[in-house]
């Protein structure tokens, strides 16, 4: 062994608590070699051991029927979808790497999340993203946009999977520390699952993929710490991505999977070797030996921790039933990857790697990973000082403004609200020929699972500055809209992925906006029926201002899944029809069609965009939020599409019934002429973010039935209007034409982005 | 009918060829492996969109020298139908089976979106079907994609009937603002002075499943079957 001597010192210098070296040592009954210290330092790391948030995490709904695989177990959730199939989904964030180099940052989010979703066997058919950028006037906030899009649409559109949704929200907190939250979802069928574990003794273990280099060592602990102005040397601890390598592992191991010859697969994100190793062996309860001689390297005279803690992108770790390995080994010499056999399952649960014939690290596996010997701490939790005074905030204290229609403009015009069209755009969202709502637009992303009666519907959704207002209640508006924007497509919401962006969890006021968020989170999933099937926590989330480190808003993104199920028609062949697209849609259909809001209207500014950013005021409570209200409202939209009696279905979000109207009748270049209601302030009425509502249009021979529907289901709903020509019309006021209202709304963004 | 389907490692698009094809026109299908040397009897090859080897040094580049590209190359010199969509057009130019170049878009980005297409030549295998002056929806995904000859060539491919299609508005008029790359003429699509070896930027698989709400690219696969069996392959 070798014997480096470590001391409470090194551990320090690798960002280990005291106490954590002193749990090593009672571990492995010997003081750590440096190379076994280094191991520990990223596998209890935050990003790796989940130490900070594990305990919060377990009190969140992890069981439902359609569940495959418990939150946690495996790389990524999944979920039965029928006819034989799974889908595998998982959001995972890359803030740490964005924030000093966006352009490697973000493709190498979107390489990392793909592998998570494909080590399990399944062939990624989507991708998502909800990312947050400061204050969009700032050169700094460009150069983080303009990166972070490039780097997506580089790696995601040459991997080629479709994006089919995501958010982009600009706020000053983020401007130090942007978030880039990318997430996959991918198709295996349940009789291919592949599990990321280690088992069988003297089976062969592999190397597949690229060679190790020095890139993204200690990049775990990176992300393990605060992003301040010192971050940016961190520089060599983010990777680079180069997605022609993924997609050729990608074909070749779903190639191997078909083979039945894999044992387990995982890929190497953070704390490369030592993580793979590390979790396959601990779940399967087994050992292994390997010898680093034997991994092809990028560079020489690479030291014994920098080959297992390089992050070295698109490489995986295969364990291959013992006689089978030819089989394998010629799938990836046909697609021209190094796959070297570089160990073998033992048997006990001793991590053991050798270098030239000396044994350099023996650990028990399982005490390098979460669930095993990794901490888990409760931190210290403070109610901030600002919360009291968000409750405070009362509608009267803002007066009624008259110049609406010049405030409907800067609303559309707003980089939260404006069309993201200029960040799409640099995405390829039609490859795969799956995305149905390229041409149908709904509220939720829909794909549909070729040769099966199924659309699967995607959404992540988070506001933020409602979550900082009041964790709890924001959270769970969080897990509601994206319910909402799958029920508004046609779907059923089936269960969530999440990822939660916080600051310091050493910050008490912090912790407590963490725990009120899960929480709020637990509570709407359990109402929803929509459990959690993992995802991750990025916390350190900071941005400098003043001299000092301010938290970002709390962002726990929602990544919802929904289905629906329909008969699908068979292709004849030349000229014939398949199935029309199967989906709810929210643009208007028809002049004339009338127009009507599901749920109540409410005198309520709270959180609202207009309030935060037109009236500038920054601390008010979250919208009106109700979640039986909103369970009920949900029903009943279901029910209507079910019957057939509307023509689109919209939710009411940022911006308030104005924006949602406004996105509704652009689609088609309609406008609309409403009606606002003198019970409740016409600002509120129009710009209100009070949450529950969905706009819908109606065929006006449906009228009748729609009504009589509505009264049987005992729901709160009003008329507002029709849907007219390209004019809007608010009061008989005229607030302008559609085409108009849709050149900025569209361009604003590349506008500010320059 | 047999079509054979090139696989380039980084096509991404070989999959969505094969499913229009195959389940959508019922067609015999086959997968050509790029280090295969045989094009297994096909009667019409086509070269998929994606990012053959990564689009490394330049699209189509390196793809324009891999082990079946002689023989598709050979195929095309013998008369053999050839259709190269995106990266399939990149690698066609390079191979010097079409003539020009496609270059990064005028505005630096990749751009991915529904644009409208004209056919400026009705008698081509691809095009025949296809109502002049009607404009296709058909959508593009491209980084370089740009076309570009110098200003003989570019007589040359108008007076020899050879571009297939022009970026158009929504009405089919070809206007600078629906030009989506930056393209001389706003040219889409071309094909060679023989009229069988055909390449185009936007990508009719994309826009031929009902599901999807868009069937306009069916008419050039639709235009293709019926030539065939009118020439009795």
């Amino acid at each position: 062994m070798k014997t480096e001597i470590t001391t409470v010192e090194t551990a320090k210098e690798f960002g280990l608590l005291p106490e954590e070296f002193e749990m090593i040592k009672k571990i492995i009954g010997r003081v750590p070699n440096f190379t076994e210290l280094a191991m520990y330092s990223v596998m209890w790391s935050e990003h790796c051991s989940y130490k900070n948030s594990l305990k919060w995490l377990k009190t969140l709904p992890r069981e439902g029927k359609c569940l495959l695989a418990e939150a946690g177990k495996e790389n990524a959730g999944l979920v039965d979808i029928g006819n034989g199939l799974a889908c595998a989904f998982k959001i995972e964030s890359h803030n740490h790497p964005s924030a000093v180099e966006p352009y490697q940052g973000a493709a190498t989010g979107v390489g990392g999340i793909n592998r998570d979703i494909f080590t399990m066997g399944a062939r990624p058919i989507a991708q998502l993203n909800s990312l947050r950028f400061g204050d969009l006037s700032l050169d700094r906030t460009k150069w983080h946009l303009r990166g972070v899009v490039k780097g997506i649409g580089d790696y995601g559109n040459s991997f080629g999977i479709p994006v089919i949704a995501g958010e982009v929200y600009f706020d000053e907190c983020y401007n130090t520390n942007p978030l880039v939250n990318a997430m996959s979802a991918g198709i295996v069928r349940t009789d291919e699952i592949i599990s990321a574990i280690a088992e069988g003794e003297g089976n062969p273990v592999y190397i597949v993929g690229s060679s190790t280099g020095k890139d993204g060592i200690h990049g775990a602990s990176f992300a393990s710490r605060d992003i301040t102005e010192q971050s940016a040397e961190d520089l060599p601890s983010v990777q680079v991505g180069d997605p022609f390598t993924e997609k050729t592992i990608l074909e070749a191991t779903q190639e191997a999977v078909k083979t039945g010859a894999l044992v387990g697969m995982q890929d190497m994100g953070a704390a490369g070797i030592t993580c793979s190793t590390s979790e396959m062996s601990a779940k399967g309860n087994h050992g292994m030996i390997i010898n680093l001689d034997l991994v092809p390297l990028r560079q020489t005279n690479m030291k014994p921790f920098e080959i297992l803690l390089s992050e070295s992108q698109e490489r995986m770790l295969l364990v291959v039933k013992k006689g089978r390995e030819k089989k394998i080994e010629n799938i990836f010499s046909k697609w021209d990857i190094n796959c070297v056999k570089v160990g073998e399952v033992t048997a006990g649960n001793r991590l053991q790697f050798f270098l030239n014939h000396k044994k350099i690290v023996d650990l028990p596996a399982d005490s390098l990973v979460l669930g095993g010997g990794a901490p888990v701490y409760e931190r210290e939790s403070k109610e901030p000082s600002y919360y009291r005074k968000t409750k405070k905030f009362s509608i009267s204290s803002v007066p009624e403004p008259r110049n609406l229609k010049e405030i409907a403009l800067f609303l559309l015009c707003h980089p939260d609200i404006a069309s993201k069209k200029w960040v799409y755009g640099q995405y390829d969202t039609m490859v795969q020929t799956i995305n149905a709502s390229t041409n149908a637009p709904a509220d939720a992303g829909v794909v549909h699972v070729k040769g099966t009666g199924t659309l699967l519907f995607f959404t992540v959704d988070c506001n933020a500055r409602y979550v900082h207002s009041d964790p709890e209640t924001g959270a769970a508006i969080a897990v509601a809209e994206a319910a909402r924007n799958i029920v508004c497509s046609g779907g059923k919401p089936l269960a969530i992925t999440n990822c939660l962006n916080f600051g310091n969890p050493y910050n008490p006021e912090v912790y407590w906006q963490f725990t009120g968020a899960v929480k709020g989170m637990g509570k709407a999933c359990r109402r929803f029926n929509t459990p959690v099937t993992g995802g991750n926590v990025s916390f350190y989330n900071q941005t400098t201002a003043g001299g000092s480190e301010i938290p970002v808003f709390p962002t726990p993104v929602i990544g919802m899944l929904g289905i629906r199920h329909f008969e699908p028609a068979p292709f004849t062949g030349n000229g014939s029809h398949g199935n029309p697209a199967q989906h709810m849609t929210l643009d208007f259909k028809n002049q004339g069609d009338r127009i009507y809001l599901i749920g109540r209207k409410r005198n309520d500014i709270s959180g609202s965009t207009y309030l935060y950013a037109w009236h500038k005021v920054k601390l008010s409570p979250p919208p009106y939020f109700d979640i039986e209200e909103e369970w009920d409202i949900q029903r009943v939209v279901s029910g209507l599409i079910e019957t057939g009696l509307i023509r689109s279905a919209h939710d009411c979000s940022e911006g308030g019934l104005f924006v949602c109207l406004a996105e509704s009748a652009m689609v088609r270049k309609y406008g609309f002429d409403i009606r606002t209601d003198p019970s409740v302030r016409k600002d509120a009425f129009l710009f209100g973010e009070a949450q529950s509502r969905i706009v819908v249009s109606v065929n006006p021979a449906d009228e009748k039935k729609f009504q009589r529907y509505l009264e049987r289901m005992d729901a709160p709903y009003s008329f507002l209007g029709e849907v007219a020509a390209g004019k809007i019309s608010v009061d008989g006021e005229m607030f302008g034409t559609i085409d108009e209202m849709a050149e900025r709304y569209n361009n604003s963004i590349e506008e500010l982005a320059g | 009918m047999k079509f054979g389907v090139v696989i380039f490692p980084g096509s991404n698009c070989d999959e969505d060829m094969i499913y229009v094809l195959g389940n959508i026109m019922k067609q015999e299908v086959v997968r050509l492996w790029h280090k295969e040397g045989d094009l297994k009897g096909c009667d019409f090859v086509v070269l998929p969109g994606g990012f053959s080897y990564g689009d490394y040094l330049r699209a189509g580049a390196l793809a324009r020298y891999s082990p079946i590209m002689s023989k598709v190359i050979e195929f095309a010199n013998r008369g053999g139908y050839v259709f190269g969509v995106c990266n399939g057009f990149q690698i066609l130019c390079e191979a010097n089976l079409l003539p020009g170049a496609l270059l990064r878009n005028e505005r630096q980005k990749f751009t991915c979106k529904n644009v409208h297409l004209v056919s400026r030549t009705p008698d081509t295998l691809l095009t025949s079907l296809i109502p002049p002056g009607k404009a296709l929806k058909i959508p593009v995904a491209h980084g370089e994609g740009r076309f570009y000859a110098d200003a003989k060539t570019i007589r040359n491919i108008k007076k020899n009937g050879c571009v297939l299609f022009s970026y158009c508005d929504e009405a089919g008029n070809i206007t600078p603002a629906s030009n989506p790359n930056g393209s001389l003429e706003n040219i889409a699509g071309i094909c060679n002075w023989q009229k069988n070896v055909f390449g185009m930027m936007p990508h009719p698989e994309r826009a031929s499943d009902e599901m999807l709400g868009n069937t306009d690219g069916r008419l050039l696969f639709e235009s293709v079957l019926q030539s065939m069996v009118e020439a009795g392959r």
